[in-house]
């Protein structure tokens, strides 16, 4: 079992993505995350779609989704060159100057922003891709993480 | 411009696809549609007493006619009733367009009166489904729900119409065409592809065409013949595609799988070349599924890219329509003799043929092979129920031609049969149609007696009546040790619950009970020369089993014979 990276363009439609996610649960695909927003054409969609699967679930993943009748072109990102970008908004605890002050050292290694602090939690947000947002989150884990919000990956393939 | 009622655009909409017959049940939320469809004369509305029996009989109708079937009902109970209709016909991929009201616009997702999120309970069992918001909208659905039903790997599609839809106006304008950029069905196949098969055959020992429904939805019975004879390659049929070749061909091999032949199932494990043609590898096909046709190279020909390769690894995948494939390939192939595979396969079929006790019990294949026989060289089809029944009918009748067998291959709907032969009775006015059933299966949709008397539809229904779910106890007996747990159906078969006859005479319906094998002939004679529907209750042996048999997790050629 991998990780595959699929992208599809949808109809803009009522139910499109109760009818992808729908498909998913109905055949058992395991989906890692799922991303989704309007194109430069507002009638069209875009989803992406990281998908937890052997290379031979993969093959159905593709063709069930092209049969479904909304969707209108399936790209399998993986193993070509793209550029993945996920947001995350993680929260984590600090109820002292000292520990706000590391944090805000880690994060600015990282490149990340804080955008609130509180009484007991400071919330930071990191934007890249997978490998940035997993080390941001290995750092901040040993001040006790409180919360994790994630947009889930979203995928353009390079210009090649 | 003239200004249209929704209701009255729809009706439109329908006569402009050539829709002559609708099956349904009206309600609350149809109203409007339904006061439409009265005026329009080019639509004959069949009135059936349960939802259910409108899908299946609006399924029926598609089977034997090759058009789309279409089915109406209101919202609520009504469209979930037409639920397992719909999800039948999406498995054995049947085009049909189911229609359902829905309540009030403002009212969706309010929990209001008969109302269901019918759009959302179909999306897993429909091609497409459609909830209409607007009337405008209305031309353009319809013409794009039959497009789809009918074109690729034909589906059932729902519309769902909100009641004051049906009652807003506007201009009726019929698209002349559809285009629909996310949906293109390919037809021709890839010509290098088609010529890899070729290869394949000119280079093979052992050959076998493996037919499914697919050749039967494509009206490629006829393309099929005419290559497997030039050939000379023999053809087995899943049940789905029963009639897509002559049975009485010395090139057939019947049907194969869990109940199919012994010779068909061990031609598959011996041969070295396997051309699938609009069959996907169903597991009741395949047996246990690693050791499926050891020995062959598989060609797949299907409309649909996400059957092939789904079940078992296909080394020569060709994406098309089964007619357009199949006319390439006949001008390509050349003859062969494979004379030593023709002859190992006669020895099977000499050695194990289909077979049970020739005694003077009433047996199940006995009134199959009589019925069969008796109208022999009339326009015969046959539709069954689920179970033993069902089996009997596909091994013991002797299939000739595409459209003369319907039958729930994919869900395995009991109830199916019956409804499902009213709607191919109209569609098919001048056929005898035969529904054989079991005596579980014919209880489901029993209700429709009443449409086949009052519509005058001439159905013919023979149950093989054995006091239980069959097939089901027929697994208890032989891995179950026998506990039959929960499937007596009627314990003294003697004391009839329900007596068919009485329930046939009910209804206004010929009955006519058969308890002994020679009783049968006649029986049969007088259902047909009988003007309207007849149950002929056919008192079977009660624990005849069907044989041969693939049991669960084995390989196809290790069938178990019962006794012969």
């Amino acid at each position: 079992m991998a990780k595959f990276v699929i992208a599809a363009l949808v109809e803009n439609k009522f139910g499109v993505l109760a009818r992808i996610s729908g498909l998913f649960s109905a055949r058992g695909f395991n989906i890692d995350s799922l991303a989704v927003g309007e194109t430069e054409d507002p009638e069209v969609s875009r989803m992406t779609i990281v998908v937890d699967a052997d290379e031979q679930i993969l093959e159905q993943v593709k063709k069930q989704l092209n049969k479904l009748i909304d969707v209108i072109r399936v790209y399998d990102l993986t193993g070509g060159e793209y550029v993945g970008r996920e947001l995350i908004l993680i929260k984590v605890s600090s109820d002292s100057t000292e520990s706000r002050e590391k944090i805000v050292q880690v994060v600015d290694s990282t490149g990340g922003k804080i955008v609130d602090i509180g009484k007991r939690s400071v919330t930071v947000e990191e934007s890249g891709d997978e490998h940035r947002i997993k080390a941001l989150i290995e750092l901040l884990r040993p001040y006790g993480i409180t919360e994790i919000v994630r947009t889930g990956k979203i995928a353009i393939q390079c210009d090649n | 411009m003239a200004k249209f009622k929704g209701s009255e655009i729809l009706v439109k909409c329908l006569c402009e696809e050539g829709v002559e017959h609708i099956f349904g049940y009206p309600g609350g939320s149809v109203l409007p549609l339904y006061d439409a469809l009265y005026d329009e004369k080019s639509i004959t509305f069949h009135l059936t007493r349960h939802e259910q029996g409108a899908a299946h009989a609006a399924d029926g109708y598609a089977r034997a006619t090759g058009k789309v079937g279409v089915c109406m009902a209101t919202s609520g109970p009504g469209a979930t009733n037409l639920v397992t209709g719909i999800a039948t016909a999406h498995m054995d991929s049947i085009p049909m367009v189911a229609i359902t009201g829905q309540v009030k616009s403002v009212l969706i997702g309010n929990d209001a009166f008969q109302e269901a999120d019918i759009v959302g309970i179909t999306r897993s069992i429909t091609k497409h489904n459609y909830l209409i918001k607007d009337v405008k909208d209305i031309a353009r659905t319809v013409k794009e729900a039959f497009h789809i039903a009918r074109t690729g790997r034909p589906g059932p599609v729902l519309i769902d119409l909100p009641v004051d839809v049906q009652m807003h106006e506007t201009e009726f304008k019929y698209p002349k065409i559809v285009d629909m950029r996310s949906y293109n069905p390919v037809v021709k196949g890839h010509l290098g592809q088609i010529k890899r098969i070729v290869k394949a055959i000119e280079k093979s020992e052992r050959p076998l065409l493996y037919v499914g429904g697919g050749v039967v939805l494509s009206e490629a019975a006829k393309e099929l013949t005419e290559l497997a004879r030039k050939a000379n390659i023999p053809v087995t049929t899943t049940m789905m595609g029963l009639g897509a070749f002559p049975e009485d061909d010395p090139l057939s091999l019947g049907m194969l799988g869990m109940h199919g032949t012994a010779y068909a199932n061990n031609a598959v494990q011996n041969a070295d070349l396997i051309i699938a043609v609009g069959a996907r590898f169903d597991d009741r096909v395949t047996g246990r599924i690693d050791h499926f046709a050891p020995e062959a190279t598989i060609a797949h020909i299907d409309v649909d890219p996400s059957s092939v390769g789904k079940n078992v690894r296909v080394d020569i995948p060709v994406i098309g329509d089964a007619k357009e494939v199949l006319k390439e390939l006949i001008t390509m192939v050349d003859v062969k003799e494979y004379a030593l595979w023709h002859g190992r396969i006669n020895e099977w079929k000499k050695k194990l043929p289909l077979t049970y006790k020739k005694d003077d019990k009433l047996r199940p294949q006995y009134v199959v092979e009589r019925i069969c026989d008796i109208i022999r060289d009339k326009k015969v089809i046959i539709s069954t129920e689920v179970g033993q029944n069902q089996m009997w009918a596909a091994q013991f009748y002797t299939y000739t031609k595409p459209r003369t067998w319907l039958s729930s291959g994919g869900l395995g709907t009991m109830g199916y049969g019956f409804p499902a032969a009213i709607g191919a009775q109209v569609g098919c006015p001048d056929a005898i149609v035969f529904d054989i059933a079991g005596d579980g299966s014919i209880q489901m949709n029993i209700q429709e007696m009443a449409t086949a008397v009052l519509e005058k539809i001439p159905v013919k229904i023979a149950i093989l009546n054995n006091g239980w779910l069959g097939m089901v106890r027929q697994w208890q007996e032989l891995f179950y040790k026998k506990k039959y747990a929960y499937v007596c159906l009627s314990e003294d078969i003697s004391r009839y619950c329900p007596d068919f006859v009485k329930l046939a005479e009910s209804y206004g319906a010929m009955g006519i009970r058969v308890t002994e094998k020679k009783e049968v002939d006649g029986a049969i004679k007088k259902a047909l020369e009988e003007k309207g529907p007849v149950i002929m209750d056919f008192i079977i042996e009660r624990e005849e089993n069907v044989y041969p048999m693939v049991p669960a997790g084995v390989a196809i050629d290790r069938m178990i014979h019962g006794l012969s």
